[in-house]
């Protein structure tokens, strides 16, 4: 699984920036049929969390409905450098995570 | 020429039948088919919500306003269409969002993606990649933390829609 987060170079005290984040997934919607007619099994990635120094700050329910390789693009605030945690888990029980160190300027 | 057209018929049938059993790949279709895939017209823009938006709001009013839905007019592709979803909110510990929803009356799922904001989000902005099943129009929905829910919607013409294809 390959996965891409991106935040500004530089992050203000209590400033929102912005979180960008693609991850490699099919989000096989559960409705295309393989070669011999069968269903292929739904398994798109459920629920992507971001918490920042542990504390929860923006959570997504995504569906079917989210094109493959999903793309989110989010804000948060930040009080004080710390590190973001993204972590996501699909049907598959599938979970990935990635840390990101955010260091914060006055 | 009436008298003629069920022999014709008949033997494109029995031509495709042949053809099938020499290769085994061709599909057959029976007489008919193709007026039974016209599609008849389309319901009008964003009238499944009537019934969509109570499910997702679990009953409370909705005012339109406060959100902008930013998507393509045209979408050339279904597959994947990049959607932003602005809310006008001080967003302060006293008065934010608290969740995004963007819904669709068409896809077969109509809860596209649901987002928990909360203060420390400091704007609520959302963007985007969404897969469409056809021409539609798209709405979300806001809820602020005093419980008030707000929406916004975009109509987008999807020329190749995703999904339900079959492929």
């Amino acid at each position: 699984m390959v996965v891409r987060v991106r935040i500004p170079d530089i992050v203000r005290r209590g400033q929102p920036f912005d979180v960008r984040i693609a991850i490699q997934h099919v989000m096989e919607t559960g409705y295309r049929l393989d070669h011999s007619g069968r269903t292929i099994a739904r398994n798109v990635i459920h629920t992507l969390v971001a918490r920042y120094d542990g504390v929860e700050v923006y959570r997504a329910e995504l569906g079917s409905g989210i094109a493959a390789n999903p793309y989110l693009q989010f804000w948060i605030t930040a009080p004080a450098s710390g590190v973001l945690e993204l972590s996501w888990v699909d049907d598959a029980g599938v979970a990935g995570s990635e840390r990101v160190p955010v260091t914060v300027r006055d | 020429m009436v008298a003629d057209s069920p022999m014709k018929g008949r033997r494109r049938h029995l031509l495709a039948l042949a053809l099938a059993g020499g290769s085994g790949v061709v599909p057959v279709l029976p007489p008919g088919a193709a007026q039974a895939q016209m599609p008849t017209a389309p319901p009008p823009l964003g009238s499944g919500y009537a019934l969509l938006v109570p499910k997702a709001t679990q009953g409370a009013p909705v005012r339109a306003g406060r959100v902008t839905v930013d998507a393509p007019a045209l979408a050339d592709n279904g597959h994947s269409v990049p959607v932003r979803i602005v809310v006008q909110s001080a967003m302060r510990p006293d008065d934010h969002v608290r969740s995004i929803t963007l819904l669709s009356d068409r896809n077969p799922r109509p809860v596209i993606v649901k987002a928990w904001l909360g203060p420390r989000a400091g704007r609520a902005e959302l963007s985007t990649r969404i897969r469409l099943n056809g021409t539609q129009r798209i709405l979300a929905l806001a809820e602020m933390s005093d419980g008030s829910w707000w929406s916004g919607q975009a109509d987008v013409v999807v020329t190749e829609s995703a999904c339900l294809d079959g492929s």
